[in-house]
């Protein structure tokens, strides 16, 4: 599962590596749902390729006193304290991508269309949750939480105390 | 117009200049995308009669329907122009975030003209067009050319086509890849490098607009979720090359140059063998929910390191039908394919030809003299080096039987045939100038049929030809009235998916049915749902005659006669001895016979050539005029 550390007391979109294919139909249906066009380049989530069959799908991980907030310098990004959501207010941002820069995950990208930032709010107006998730074929994304990051770290102690 | 924006964009190597051609809603409704609307631009920017290497061949390349939406497997474009192989239509489909690129870019298709000076790479940024000198490019594989350019342009979403050393070198065989798919058959690679042409590289920004799109989202997700059950569950887990053991079941694997159609090591080098030691991973196309490429990996041996998309039909041309039991050699070559940019399928039917002119006292080791092996080397079947090295030689056109092969099996043996006074053609396993696919025809007679009039020659992805004869739908082994019927449907069938283009994998995810009945009404609704027109059953299936006909229609004009739709001489004249598939051939009066059952079915003449009326009847006046008779 996720070989990233969690940065992160909320939840948020993993992708499991060795089941990603990378068909970045999570782009498409990303880009749909949030802007309601078909263009990967305005996706809040990305496949990411390495040497020739690497792969695996990066979104906003809502780390905690998040980097990217911290480093916005119009104060146009707030952290929503209960969710760890990023929201990005559209008339503060300017697009200078200093958020971009502060971001270890490389998660956050530029509109092409509307020069300003988006990131993934974990679809929290949506009724069954992340799309990318429902529609990921492979089952690789999922909504991680803390209690489910808790369950992994068990199970995979178990599997080597055993 | 939804789904097209209804811009073609022309671009000049000579003059490095560009310039847009708007098409009418009218013409894509005839043309569609993918092989048929690259197609439909050859016919329309070729030099008739052109050498396929001169500036007047373009290459023509169109997108998809779907490409660029949720649509599963509609990431794909199609690539044309004059094959330097078969001097007919030599037309290519690539599953590829290229044709994503392209689409976003606003294009529905690009025309290539003329050639460059100096080697060139072009790119295209939405509507900008800029020519850039390739030069520091040359050499490089076609992996390392592409991630050369996104560190160039400091972006990893750019997208290119490019071709490597084989196509620079002017290989016969060459192919075009991009992110490791390829446009692989007809020597495309070829006419890139002819052109001087190393790499097209685009971005696109633009939203791909599509008529209705909440009802597309929703038809998507019902056959994404149905691609991941038993209808597709042979390309998930082993991939094509499950078909190493199957065909050899039915005595149909190609084994030492098609001589015979049983390996007796078929096991170790089949799908089952390679998932369980050489897999490294699966991927998936642009926008595919089924991922079908086997990745394979050698982590030990001479060939360590090697990795390569393991397909089954470069799987039998670089394993049995070269007498070869080694994986992990079979893997190098394929890897060396991949990289140097060459069809696996024409490279392991030219080596396993000169294989046997080597058993057969035709060529010699002095012949086979190359850097590597300064004496030269023995090149018997299941000489696993030899094969690997002879991917290299071909690519850079090394030494004399390096130049030779990358001429493609026919050229290469009319030349050895004149020059030495052999008789090599009686083993040159291609048709029209393209070498044959991984299923041997001699014992299936619907397929011989299809292969024999295919329109880019040995070739089983444009003609489902085989599927009657294996499913036992008819007898494999005789022929008999349906067959020229058969051949047409399935041909026309193939066209379909090739023109809108969605992946054939795909064609059980509709209804569970992959017959015309199962799938032409949920694809109607896919075209519908993207660009608003009102496609029923009868039009979608209109599709794949027209995309057929404009490609005859491009080898008439070329000079096709009946004579050209021919089967190799061994198919005709040596029977296989042993297996399930003993003792067949496909006699003269046979092929005749099913040619004129053919040209019957099609509605043509009995020459093969076809009718005003029936061109008119499909909507292609301008073609009537040219070629129609």
């Amino acid at each position: 599962m996720p070989t990233l550390p969690s940065t992160s007391k909320h939840a948020y979109i993993t992708c499991d590596a060795s089941k990603c294919v990378g068909c970045q139909i999570c782009e498409y249906v990303c880009s749909y749902t949030k802007n309601g066009a078909f263009n990967t380049y305005r996706s809040r989530i990305r496949t990411v390729r390495a040497k020739k069959i690497l792969v695996t799908a990066i979104a906003c991980r809502t780390c905690e006193d998040a980097p990217c907030v911290l480093a916005c310098p119009r104060d146009a990004l707030k952290q929503d304290p209960e969710t760890g959501i990023i929201k990005v207010d559209a008339n503060l941002c300017d697009g200078c991508a200093w958020c971009i820069e502060a971001c270890d995950f490389g998660a956050i990208t530029i509109n092409p269309r509307t020069k300003l930032t988006e990131i993934c709010d974990l679809c929290a107006d949506e009724e069954d949750g992340p799309q990318c998730v429902k529609w990921c074929p492979k089952e690789a994304l999922e909504l991680t939480t803390p209690d489910k990051r808790a369950q992994r770290s068990r199970h995979k102690l178990v599997l080597e105390e055993a | 117009m939804y789904g097209y924006s209804g811009k073609i964009l022309h671009i000049d190597l000579a003059e490095r200049k560009s310039w847009v051609e708007k098409k009418e809603e009218e013409w894509y409704k005839t043309y569609i995308g993918g092989v048929s609307m690259a197609a439909r631009l050859c016919w329309e920017n070729i030099d008739p009669g052109c050498d396929p290497l001169s500036p007047g061949n373009p290459i023509c390349i169109a997108g998809g329907l779907f490409t660029g939406t949720p649509v599963p497997v509609g990431g794909k474009y199609g690539m044309a122009s004059k094959s330097p192989l078969t001097g007919f239509l030599g037309d290519s489909l690539s599953g590829s975030w290229l044709s994503v690129a392209l689409k976003r870019a606003g294009w529905d298709g690009i025309v290539i003209h003329n050639a460059s000076k100096d080697w060139v790479r072009v790119q295209v940024d939405d509507d900008k067009v800029s020519f850039h000198d390739a030069s520091h490019l040359l050499g490089l594989g076609t992996h390392d050319t592409e991630e050369a350019i996104r560190e160039e342009l400091g972006d990893d979403q750019v997208r290119s086509a490019v071709i490597g050393p084989a196509g620079e070198n002017l290989a016969r065989i060459a192919n075009v890849s991009n992110d490791g798919r390829k446009a692989g058959r007809t020597g495309q690679g070829a006419v890139w490098g002819a052109k001087k042409l190393k790499a097209l590289s685009i971005r696109g920004t633009y939203d791909v607009e599509v008529a209705d799109p909440e009802t597309l989202l929703q038809l998507s997700y019902d056959i994404l979720q149905a691609s991941q059950g038993p209808n597709t569950q042979k390309y998930r887990v082993l991939g094509t090359s499950s078909n190493v053991l199957n065909m050899n079941k039915l005595g149909l694997l190609p084994t030492r140059n098609y001589q015979q159609g049983v390996f007796e090591d078929a096991e170790l080098v089949s799908g089952e063998y390679l998932h369980e030691h050489y897999k490294a991973n699966t991927m998936a196309c642009a926008q595919c929910p089924i991922a079908c490429e086997q990745v394979g990996h050698v982590k030990e041996g001479p060939y360590a390191g090697a990795m390569g998309h393991i397909e089954y039909e470069s799987l039998y041309a670089l394993s049995s039908n070269c007498g070869v039991n080694d994986m992990a050699a079979a893997i190098q070559a394929i890897t060396n394919c991949n990289e140097l940019g060459t069809d696996t399928m024409s490279t392991g039917v030219t080596i396993s030809w000169a294989m046997e002119c080597y058993e057969r006292g035709v060529f010699t080791k002095e012949d086979f003299k190359c850097e590597k092996y300064p004496e030269g080397f023995e090149a018997n079947f299941g000489n696993a080096e030899a094969m690997v090295t002879l991917t290299e030689m071909i690519a850079h056109r090394e030494g004399f039987m390096g130049d030779l092969l990358a001429e493609g099996t026919k050229r290469a043996s009319a030349r050895i045939d004149e020059e030495r006074g052999t008789e090599t053609y009686k083993w040159a396993m291609h048709i029209k100038g393209l070498e044959n696919p991984g299923y041997d025809a001699r014992a299936l007679k619907t397929f011989a049929l299809g292969l024999a009039v295919g329109t880019r020659g040995g070739c089983h992805n444009r003609s489902a030809a085989y599927d009657p004869d294996i499913k036992g739908q008819v007898d494999r082994f005789s022929v008999d009235d349906t067959r020229g019927e058969l051949a047409k449907s399935t041909e026309e069938y193939a066209a379909v998916y090739d023109t809108l283009p969605l992946c054939k994998f795909i064609r059980r995810c509709f209804t569970g049915k992959a017959d015309r009945a199962g799938a032409w009404p949920a694809i109607a609704k896919l075209i519908n749902a993207t660009t608003g027109w009102d496609f029923d059953y009868d039009a979608v299936d209109l599709i794949g005659e027209r995309a057929h006909t404009i490609k005859k229609a491009f080898n008439v004009r070329e000079g096709w006669t009946r004579e050209h739709d021919h089967l190799p001489w061994r198919w005709q004249h040596e029977p296989l001895k042993e297996g399930a598939s003993a003792n067949s051939i496909v006699t003269d009066e046979e092929l005749e016979y099913l040619k004129d059952l053919y040209y019957e079915a099609k509605g043509w003449t009995k020459e093969g050539l076809i009718p005003k009326e029936k061109l008119e009847e499909l909507g292609m006046d301008d073609v009537a005029e040219e070629i129609g008779v």
